[in-house]
């Protein structure tokens, strides 16, 4: 409330004439509208008729509207409630799990008075400095840990983020006395007991913060699902999107239609639909929760 | 009462019984480090021997362990066919440019925005262009590939290829340039936004004010007052971001090209990342995919390094470690 204030009574100040605040608006409005307009775009061809793309391209004001991208969308279905399915059933678990152990671990590293910090602090900071490299790690994974074609092989490469730890870390420091450990501590609570009933509560916003980056990985993940998938029941929504673009055919083929005629399917309007689906949660969600997000990333150049 | 005092019995219990639950709360995720972090760093003795993935059928008792380690040693060969090859020059120069590029015009750009946007005086308006701008962070590169596609596809997108001369933009080197720098700028401009606008929301407002009653112009302020205040944050991430000159981010340069699908500019698109990903999905030489990365990590380690030890120079509080 204070800093918005501040802001607000410097700019009064100091503000730049009528010319400049103009020039300003145009330039950063420019730059703003670029950044949603490629968004609105894709709207728009996914709402064109499969005709007027194919006669004059794709449009800002097409010929023809039309509903034949989202009907073909849920004509084709069973791969794509599959792949819908697999994705939230991926980002849901993910989350919770990833968040759970990223607070664990860095309430751990937060507490001055834990024998390993410093031990557990290099094991999770020393990997985001040097790494085996993707064939390693694909051959571990795969080969010796069997995460190949299963829901495991989607879940657990992105279960730990260190610089998530870092950041979790460091809103733990800034918003947990130690003295309220203390007093749990001389009250007889055991160290689970203060972390949820004590800790936990008064740390939801970066909590909130953690499971929102979380999220965002987990539904935006598509190479992992490229290294380790090759059934379709597994395949996301954006590993889907990707084997779209190699192959608009790849969606009819993968329909599990063996039948399904191809031929009249608007494939053009019918991919940006797809797309559009995937950016829709996304796009309504985030003005909501960026807030958290912006907590994240400034808390989080706090140094490790 | 004499149970908190230090020295006893009692005491030293419940030290040991603090330690143990807080290590329980570590290990999940101590045990996924070791597991997916630290166990692939053991599988760099593949760069060192000679390793194509094998098939299910032929790994005998061993596993895939005792297979690895059954392979014969081959010194240095796996580096071999990096030296004499075009492609080395190309993906090394390419990374190397693009990042220096992202870095410097990202970081102009990202502070210039953030100066300006602090000058607007309908804070609303500030506020939605900030959402607005900060809208291409969330999404995926595959996303953004789709919405490149719809601009520059040769059959139906929106700018036809023959405007700049020539006939497919997913066929032609020229463009790409041009399309990396853009798209990187466009996806992370309102993200290095926020960090620079919430370390010029720190400034103390008073300097300002001190600053144009001795009659110092808008100009002068953001030269005398903003710009030193920003000094410490733009040198340090500059330090940090050419620590992290030699790795890029994979989805940029594998999804907006389409290399999985029609297009091919490997030319002016490859990085070291998207190579050593070529070499895994094509020929399946993992030895050799592992010399690549495992070079790459070396020399990222000793860029690392050496940025935080300028950074702990300049502020010691802003080092990494």
């Amino acid at each position: 409330m204070s800093r918005t204030k501040k802001i607000s009574e410097k700019s009064r100040l100091t503000s730049v004439g009528p010319l400049g605040q103009t020039l300003i608006h145009i330039l950063i409005g420019g730059f703003a509208l670029m950044c949603i307009i490629p968004f609105i775009f894709v709207v728009i061809i996914s709402f064109t008729s499969e005709d007027s793309i194919l006669q004059s391209g794709y449009s800002f004001f097409p010929q023809e509207w039309s509903l034949e991208g989202y009907q073909s969308v849920f004509r084709v279905g069973e791969q794509l409630w599959r792949s819908l399915f697999n994705s939230v059933f991926v980002t849901v678990i993910g989350t919770v799990a990833a968040t759970f152990i990223c607070a664990l671990y860095s309430y751990a590293l937060f507490r001055p008075d834990y024998k390993f910090r410093r031990l557990f602090t290099f094991v999770s900071f020393f990997t985001m400095l040097f790494g085996g490299g993707l064939a390693p790690t694909v051959v571990v994974c795969k080969n010796i840990l069997g995460l190949q074609d299963n829901y495991w092989a989607l879940i657990i490469p992105l279960l730990v983020n260190p610089f998530n730890i870092i950041v979790m870390r460091s809103f733990f420091q800034s918003s947990v006395p130690f003295d309220i450990l203390e007093a749990a501590r001389v009250d007889g609570a055991g160290e689970w007991l203060t972390l949820f009933r004590i800790v936990v509560p008064i740390s939801k916003p970066g909590l909130a913060t953690i499971a929102l980056m979380n999220m965002l990985a987990y539904w935006n993940e598509w190479f992992i699902p490229q290294l380790y998938i090759t059934k379709d029941a597994l395949v996301p929504l954006q590993y889907l999107l990707v084997k779209m673009q190699q192959n608009a055919r790849n969606l009819a083929i993968m329909s599990g239609m063996p039948g399904a005629d191809i031929s009249n399917m608007p494939t053009q309007s019918l991919r940006m639909a797809l797309c559009v689906l995937i950016v829709i949660p996304i796009a309504f969600a985030y003005p909501f929760f960026q807030r958290y997000i912006v907590a994240g990333l400034t808390v989080g150049s706090v140094k490790g | 009462m004499n149970k908190n005092k230090p020295g006893t019995l009692a005491y030293k219990f419940m030290t040991q019984k603090k330690t143990l639950a807080l290590t329980l709360m570590v290990l999940p995720g101590a045990i996924w480090l070791l597991l997916i972090r630290y166990l692939p760093m053991f599988g760099i003795i593949l760069a060192f021997k000679d390793y194509k993935m094998p098939k299910p059928s032929a790994i005998k008792d061993g596993g895939y362990i005792g297979d690895i380690l059954s392979r014969e040693w081959t010194g240095i060969k796996n580096f071999d066919f990096l030296f004499g090859n075009p492609m080395t020059g190309k993906f090394i120069r390419n990374t190397l440019l693009y990042n220096l590029t992202f870095i410097i015009l990202g970081m102009v750009i990202a502070v210039t925005f953030a100066i300006l946007i602090n000058e607007i005086s309908n804070r609303f308006a500030a506020k939605t262009y900030q959402t607005f701008m900060f809208f291409p962070y969330f999404i995926s590169w595959v996303v953004v590939s789709y919405f490149l596609f719809a601009f520059i596809d040769a059959k139906h997108g929106l700018i036809d290829p023959s405007w700049f001369g020539i006939s497919n933009f997913y066929q032609d080197t020229k463009p790409w340039p041009f399309i990396m720098v853009f798209s990187n700028i466009w996806k992370l401009t309102g993200y290095s936004c926020i960090i620079y606008t919430a370390a010029i929301a720190g400034i103390d407002s008073t300097l300002y004010e001190a600053a144009s009653i001795d009659g110092a112009s808008k100009w002068k302020q953001v030269l005398h007052v903003t710009l030193p205040h920003l000094r410490t944050i733009i040198i340090i991430l500059f330090i940090m971001n050419i620590g992290r000159i030699f790795n890029s981010d994979f989805g940029q340069f594998w999804a907006l090209p389409q290399e999985g699908g029609q297009g091919s500019v490997p030319n002016v698109t490859e990085v070291v990342d998207t190579y050593v990903y070529r070499i895994i999905s094509t020929t399946v030489n993992m030895g050799q995919s592992t010399a690549v990365s495992f070079l790459q990590n070396l020399i990222g380690f000793i860029c690392i390094m050496m940025a935080n030890t300028f950074v702990r120079r300049i502020d010691n509080e802003s080092a990494l470690f």
